[in-house]
């Protein structure tokens, strides 16, 4: 039986980094809020205490933290003739699970994208030409562009405390940041984090070959903050204990260290958690959310009616979502036709690990924050001229060394055996003097009208529900980016003086088991036109104006950097457009 | 609709093992809080084996001293307690493959589909041993796996990373995979989980373990970090020996 809970202004679904920020500026503007979170609550301190938080077969090897597939998990196939079968234990991404979401075990690595990648289709057809984009590439304007969205960005970064040097100050270029971003309207809040000796060898050697390198923007803190709402981060101790794991330590931002302090004090805000919401409700008419059904740990069934729904879920369950609930229609590749699972995207990750003389060289690996090193953008986005290489999109590359736990982290120069006398003689040497970046080469996954999400004809969730399929391969237009960016970080290492290096090139088929990043986007992407975008320029559904729709699955193609500080910005958008705009008059906020 | 039972039966095993809250609540007011830490770790005791048969840990002690040999400086797989960690990981949720998506129906994919065995890993061990001993007695006279030279052994683990062995009851490459994804797990995991004895791979490689503050260190680039590596468990000489 299903029973009905008092109605609420507002229902959030999950509550990670864009469930809490929507929820603290519905409830700052008066509203009644209640937010519902799949997953545990965590606390900093006592769920991570440095006593035991670093543990690398707990969190990294077993996934602690994370969704646990058996609660749900996603078919894959890389063709749509292919059967498409579970993924049964995580590998080429780690959803997140509880409150705090994937903000709780990120490496907090903050970003902007920049200002072209919010008109990608526009700039490149203007530069090079309709002809240069291949034909099956499904690429879009997001409908949004960087101006409007710098002073959430803004936000985002002094909620946090970034820890960063600008490179674009008002349109002045700063010495020592990214010269290729957007204009910011001030510096960080906080000065990058200090670097360690890999990371300052690679800038060398990257400014010896004409690059500009620079420290990567970080929400690990450079020094103690407090930020606006009056929370209180503390300094990083680069304990190599960051992606995968929590923080003890109050150093790295998390919605915990940042907001939820706050928004918890809010009278009108109250979330649930350990309760997964199955569906979002209709009324009869179709186009009116009435609220969502939600499930508890004791399998009791509740409906919680709202008259606003924020659906903040990651990615693809966000999609998935739609799917069950009938909202928007869904995407179909062969008639090219639909919306909700369109443009989904991944991301074109790879490395290169360099061997170093033992004798000359040590670089203490463990000494890490998830996000110090040194960068360089010479090759994201547009910032080159794409004519002479036949393939368009980017990334970041960088020196980004995020841990040196010795499971994930022991490498080996090739023709090492797998086991044996010289395969630990091999680890023993090569530890403290071979640098593996954790990000190395971030590219860029633009859109495909044969890579998508649908429903799955066979597999089911624990409750009965299809599983979501995601449909996904790497096309050439990637593999050709993914070889010349390797080559020219390859070079980078080279300069640097190491005596043998090893390109781990991104090579197809796209891999389920082969961790890339959690960045999965698309799905139910922002756009200006309802025939090719589940949402307008304020994340607002087209079909059910009272639905927002925050998170990565806003992206219509993934730029070469890492999303959360993008996807944040949004959500400050959505919620300022909410507050300023919808409230006045509830409705659909643009005519399309 | 949920069928109630069906999803009481399942929520028993996703929460166990989870952290913090496992039941759901209201959050309102407050941060909940509620003092020392909420999710402390088990510690992994010596004493008798829990998941190996005498006869199979007999057997798994000389392959993880074959996969990680002793030399003169650092102990091997065996003295590093590396069969006692995969045993205790068989026993526990690891083994079970508990909290992974165990539906059906069970097809053979692509390699880039992932991993689709009906197998939980202490199936996959307990068939491989069995697999591995009737292979060795068959081609050595009867002897089986422990019973052979080093040089054998070595032989007889190459053949089955090369595929060129076929176990009846499981694949015996895909064992072996298992073998290399836990033994240097055992390695090089914290000492609480079982292997890592006194922390000998910590210390062959140089890692500090939970240190968790080098601000101290940051700065002094290129030169090798000093101190000696610091376990969950803390250390021998912090802890007065009892007898």
């Amino acid at each position: 039986m299903v029973r009905k809970l008092p109605a609420k202004d507002v229902v959030i679904v999950g509550l990670g980094w864009t469930g809490s920020i929507m929820a603290y500026e519905l409830a700052d503007a008066g509203l009644d809020v209640m937010a519902i979170e799949r997953g545990p609550w965590r606390n900093t301190a006592t769920d991570h205490p440095p006593g035991y938080a670093a543990d690398e077969l707990r969190y990294r090897i077993r996934h602690e933290l994370f969704l646990r597939p058996e609660q749900t998990t996603f078919t894959f196939r890389n063709k749509m003739s292919q059967t498409a079968l579970p993924i049964r234990t995580w590998g080429a991404f780690m959803p997140p699970n509880g409150v705090g979401g994937g903000g709780v075990h990120w490496n907090a690595e903050t970003w902007r994208f920049l200002p072209t990648d919010f008109v990608l289709r526009t700039h490149l057809t203007q530069r090079y030409g309709a002809g240069f984009l291949p034909d099956d590439m499904t690429i879009q304007d997001w409908g949004v562009t960087y101006d409007d969205l710098e002073p959430h960005y803004d936000r985002f970064e002094y909620l946090c405390g970034t820890s960063g040097q600008a490179g674009n100050v008002k349109g002045q270029i700063v010495e020592g940041g990214n010269p290729f971003e957007g204009p910011r309207s001030r510096h960080y809040p906080n000065p990058p984090q200090d670097q360690p000796f890999g990371a300052t060898l690679f800038a060398k050697a990257a400014r010896d070959l004409g690059y500009k390198p620079f420290p990567q923007p970080s929400g690990n803190m450079s020094r103690a903050y407090q930020n606006p709402l009056g929370v209180r981060l503390g300094p990083c101790t680069f304990c190599g204990f960051c992606e995968w794991f929590g923080c003890g330590n109050y150093s790295k931002a998390t919605p915990q260290t940042t907001i939820l302090p706050v928004l918890l004090r809010k009278p009108n805000f109250a979330a649930r958690d350990n309760s997964e919401v199955t569906r979002i409700n209709l009324d009869a008419s179709g186009k009116r959310a009435t609220g969502v059904t939600f499930v508890d740990t004791g399998g009791n069934e509740w409906e919680q009616p709202a008259d606003l729904v924020i659906l903040s879920a990651y990615t693809i369950f966000n999609v998935q979502l739609l799917l069950l609930s009938g909202i928007g229609k869904p995407y179909d590749p062969v008639g090219n036709s639909g919306v909700i699972g369109r443009n989904f995207t991944h991301q074109t990750i790879s490395d290169v690990v360099s061997f170093f003389d033992p004798a000359k060289f040590a670089f203490n690996p463990f000494i890490a924050s998830g996000s110090i090193g040194m960068c360089i953008d010479e090759f994201n986005g547009d910032n080159f001229d794409h004519g002479p290489h036949g393939f368009v999109g980017g990334g970041y590359m960088g020196q980004v060394q995020t841990n040196g736990r010795p499971i994930e982290t022991a490498p080996v120069p090739p023709g090492t055996p797998r086991w044996g006398a010289q395969w630990k003689k091999a680890v023993k040497e090569n530890y403290q003097s071979a640098l593996k970046p954790g990000t190395g080469v971030h590219g860029s996954m633009y859109s495909y009208r044969d890579v998508y999400v649908d429903l799955d004809p066979t597999y089911k969730d624990r409750f009965g529900r299809p599983l979501a399929r995601m449909t996904i391969d790497f096309h050439d237009n990637e593999l050709k980016q993914n070889a010349f960016l390797t080559d020219k970080f390859a070079e980078i290492f080279q300069a640097m003086g190491a005596r043998q290096i090893v390109k781990e090139y991104r090579k197809g088929p796209y891999d389920v088991t082969k961790y890339q990043t959690t960045h999965l986007c698309g799905g139910a992407i922002m756009g200006t036109d309802p025939g090719t975008s589940a949402l307008n320029r304020y994340l607002q559904s087209w079909d059910v104006p009272n639905l927002f729709v925050t998170g990565a699955s806003a992206f219509p193609q993934n730029p070469g950097y890492n999303p959360t500080g993008t996807v944040a910005a949004l959500a400050y958008w959505a919620a300022d457009a909410i507050r300023n705009r919808y409230l006045k008059n509830p409705g659909q906020l643009i005519n399309a | 609709m949920i069928h109630r039972r069906k999803f009481l039966a399942s929520a028993a095993i996703w929460f166990a093992g989870t952290t913090s809250l496992t039941r759901a609540s209201i959050i309102r007011d407050h941060m909940p809080w509620t003092p020392f830490p909420t999710s402390a770790p088990d510690f992994e005791r010596p004493g008798p084996w829990q998941f190996f048969t005498t006869d199979e840990a007999t057997a798994v002690e000389a392959i993880v001293d074959r996969i990680i040999p002793p030399d003169p400086d650092t102990p091997g797989g065996k003295d590093a307690g590396c069969a006692v960690f995969i045993d205790r990981q068989l026993k526990g949720p690891y083994g079970s493959a508990a909290g992974l998506y165990r539906l059906g129906p069970y097809t053979k994919g692509t390699k880039e589909q992932g991993p689709q065995s009906a197998n939980t890993p202490a199936e996959l061990y307990r068939k491989g041993l069995a697999g591995l001993d009737r292979y060795c007695k068959a081609n050595n006279g009867g002897k089986g796996f422990t019973q052979l030279s080093a040089e054998q052994q070595d032989g007889v683990l190459k053949k089955i990373e090369a595929g060129e062995v076929k176990f009846d009851e499981v694949d015996a490459q895909g064992f072996f995979d298992a073998l290399l994804k836990d033994v240097p797990e055992g390695f090089f995991s914290d000492p609480i989980h079982g292997g890592n004895k006194n922390m000998v791979g910590w210390s062959m490689i140089g890692f500090p373990g939970i240190r968790y503050d080098y601000r101290d260190w940051i700065h002094r680039h290129n030169e090798r970090y000093p101190h000696p590596p610091v376990s969950i468990a803390g250390r021998a000489d912090w802890t007065p020996h009892k007898s």
